[in-house]
């Protein structure tokens, strides 16, 4: 427990290095923890109000706007819910070059966390500015990572901010030949880069530190790792199809935030690569697998900040994958009939009808959810996005719950950079959640 | 204003270079993302400025005064107003950053609602606990001095507004629509596939980045300054609805209706 008479005072207002913003409050009182949270603060950017009204073909544009990062991902599941809504069956052709979009979705969103969100922690510097003097080389590699992902990403897709060819009923401009080529030399160009990383995330310390929590993410029957489809699951033996996804979230709204949080069968649960990992580790590329040996990671693993360490065996996943994609396609051949014409649906190429539809997608940080009911004309009555950040924080609260009195001898600096750092794990995306962090010590 | 105490420790060292610093308001991040996409080509950048403030990258903070600030983001609500005038009291410059702070962008759909109602419609009863204000784009709370617009950004044009801005010269957003570089591009005209687009009423300036790619162009860099003189031509030549083209402008420039 806490040592007897210790008094507390953190308040970390805009916790940096994640997306968006979130303060920690910390108060502990003569040795007893009177608060400890994680809040959201984020101008509250009312999405689901705005899309009311609009064209359910605009949908996805709309949303995708949600959050820069993760664009790509929201453009997914809403395309997705808004197929259901519609009784739209995309193509094979279809599905595949989404799963390839996912997995380079998955690869920006996680080299930009692990390089330059995370890593500046383990190495003791603030940012990953400092990095450019003392590790000059690592810097460099991870720009030049990232570089190459935006670069395929402008090719399949036309940029991976706010992607512009995925639409509902599917792509309106599919990859030619040379396109092809061009995003094959590009990753296997990125070999070498891939190959440091790995080096680089062997000699990653995390802390020790483990609660046990329920894992939630997409399982299916499958050989595949389920990123783009599948039903909710969770390592409870839980198993719910996305229709049903409010049974697996049940939000409820707190007044300290701006998000709104979640829960399942117990008090909290953990979306994100962690959880993916720790539900279908069995199904990752061969090469995934390997590299979650090397880096001593077993289902099911209770430390939070592993979640970075699940994300380095991911990267991997997600790069092979992407290559066996493209290589079908390159040897298939890319049937360019199934172009389509942006849906905004003046001449009535997609019939329209009163729905409902739900997209389940896994995004880097965990499922994410939307689910749209259209009237008769296809303009959207109402509309609903669940978050993997939400999903999160009360499970973040949870583990403060249990880290504080575990390191509360520590100094304040160390406590405060141990919370920190137990959020930056998690990743959060709080531009998706609406954004803000705060640490408050008090002394 | 340049004795200003150092209180930065890890920043980049010379103290010459300008100090430049980015914040984000109510926006999805996108544009200050679209800086870590130079790939190395940013560590040019870093070269010859001092990023002293960036929330998404680094965790250093300071507490002296900017030569160069980037605002992201629309203004929804008090503490955001509060805080934009703030900084503009501390910037030397202050640079309007994407769509959402040049035209309130798609967060100015909000006003196209009753405040209150779209507010329990997200919240429920509980909608008071979360400030909320109407969307307004950065030009109507401070002064601006430069805009980049789009949504996102168009990296090649920030390269070119920081030089200008750096260098304290003028910089001109394009004020011919995006026809003018579609047609450039070669690409079909939209109308001509039997489509509504807005590239005769937008900005140009992003290389008709969304038609190239096979889609319309949604408006997300703005008006361009007589969009009248175009309007009248295309809606008469392919019959279409200016309540079809209204609601489509209103993705991106709702708050344009805010005034200024």
């Amino acid at each position: 427990m806490a040592s007897a008479n210790k008094n507390l005072d953190i308040k970390v207002e805009y916790v940096t290095r994640v997306e968006g913003h979130g303060n920690i409050v910390v108060n502990v009182k003569e040795g007893k923890i009177e608060k400890c949270e994680f809040h959201v603060v984020e101008t509250p950017r009312l999405f689901e109000g705005m899309l009311r009204g609009r064209s359910i073909f605009e949908a996805q544009h709309i949303t995708s706007r949600i959050c820069g990062i993760c664009s790509c991902g929201h453009t997914l599941a809403s395309i997705q819910a808004a197929e259901d809504a519609l009784g739209v069956i995309p193509t094979e052709q279809t599905i595949k070059l989404r799963k390839l979009l996912l997995d380079y979705e998955f690869l920006d969103s996680h080299l930009l966390h692990v390089y330059l969100l995370a890593a500046p922690d383990v190495l003791g510097v603030p940012s990953f500015i400092p990095l450019i003097g003392t590790h000059n080389a690592v810097v460099r590699r991870a720009l030049r990572m990232k570089k190459a992902v935006n670069d395929v990403c402008d090719i399949l897709v036309g940029r991976h901010i706010h992607p512009i060819t995925a639409i509902v009923g599917g792509w309106t401009k599919l990859p030619s030949k040379k396109d092809l080529d061009a995003q094959v030399k590009i990753l296997e160009d990125m070999a070498p880069d891939m190959a440091e990383t790995l080096a680089l995330a062997k000699v990653l310390k995390f802390p020790d530190f483990h609660r046990e929590t329920e894992y939630v993410g997409l399982i299916s029957d499958d050989a595949e790792y389920p990123l783009l489809s599948g039903d909710i699951g969770s390592t409870d033996g839980k198993r719910v199809s996305k229709k049903d996804y409010k049974k697996a979230t049940n939000e409820f709204i707190d007044p300290r935030s701006s998000a709104k949080f979640a829960k399942w069968s117990r008090d909290s649960f953990f979306v994100g690569a962690l959880a993916r990992f720790n539900l279908n580790s069995d199904k990752l590329h061969p090469k995934a697998k390997a590299v979650a040996k090397e880096l001593g990671l077993k289902p099911v693993c209770h430390n939070p900040y592993m979640n970075t360490v699940a994300q380095v065996i991911e990267i991997v996943h997600c790069y092979y994958h992407a290559l066996e994609i493209l290589k079908d396609l390159k040897k298939n051949g890319v049937d360019y009939s199934q172009q389509v014409t942006v849906g905004v649906n003046e001449k009535g190429a997609v019939p329209v009808r009163a729905g409902n539809g739900v997209g389940a997608v896994e995004v880097p940080r965990g499922i994410l959810y939307h689910n749209y009911e259209t009237a008769k004309d296809g303009a959207i009555k109402v509309a609903n996005c669940i978050i993997p950040t939400n999903q999160n924080i009360n499970n973040i609260e949870y583990d403060f719950a249990k880290l504080l009195p575990e390191i509360i001898t520590l100094p304040k600096e160390t406590i405060t950079l141990r919370l920190e750092m137990l959020v930056r794990a998690y990743d959060p995306c709080i531009s998706c959640s609406a954004h803000y962090l705060d640490v408050k010590y008090v002394d | 204003m340049e004795n200003e105490k150092e209180t930065v420790t890890a920043a980049p060292k010379a103290a010459a270079k300008p100090k430049v610093a980015f914040f984000d308001f109510a926006s999805c991040e996108g544009c200050q993302l679209q800086i870590t996409n130079l790939g190395e080509g940013l560590l040019d950048i870093l070269g010859a400025i001092d990023v002293v403030e960036f929330r998404e990258a680094i965790s250093e903070k300071w507490d002296g005064d900017y030569d160069v600030v980037f605002i992201e983001g629309s203004i929804g609500d008090h503490h955001a107003e509060e805080r934009l005038k703030k900084i503009r009291a501390r910037a030397k410059v202050l640079i309007a950053y994407g769509a959402c702070a040049c035209t309130g962008g798609v967060n100015g759909m909000k006003n196209s609602f009753e405040l209150d109602e779209i507010r329990a419609s997200v919240y429920g009863k509980d909608y008071k606990f979360f400030d909320s204000t109407p969307t307004k784009a950065v030009h109507q709370v401070v002064k601006v001095d430069y805009s980049i617009n789009g949504c996102p950004i168009y990296a090649p044009e920030l390269v070119e507004v920081l030089k200008c801005a750096l260098r304290g010269l003028p910089y001109t957003v394009p004020d011919n629509p995006v026809c003018s570089e579609c047609k450039l591009n070669e690409n079909v005209c939209m109308y001509e596939r039997g489509l509504a687009c807005l590239g005769p009423w937008t900005k140009a300036g992003c290389n008709s980045w969304c038609v190239n790619n096979g889609n319309i162009c949604y408006g997300c860099r703005g008006e361009v300054k007589n969009p009248a003189r175009n309007a009248n031509d295309i809606i008469a030549k392919y019959d279409l609805k200016p309540e079809l083209i209204k609601n489509k402008f209103d993705m991106y420039n709702k708050c344009k209706e805010g005034g200024k």
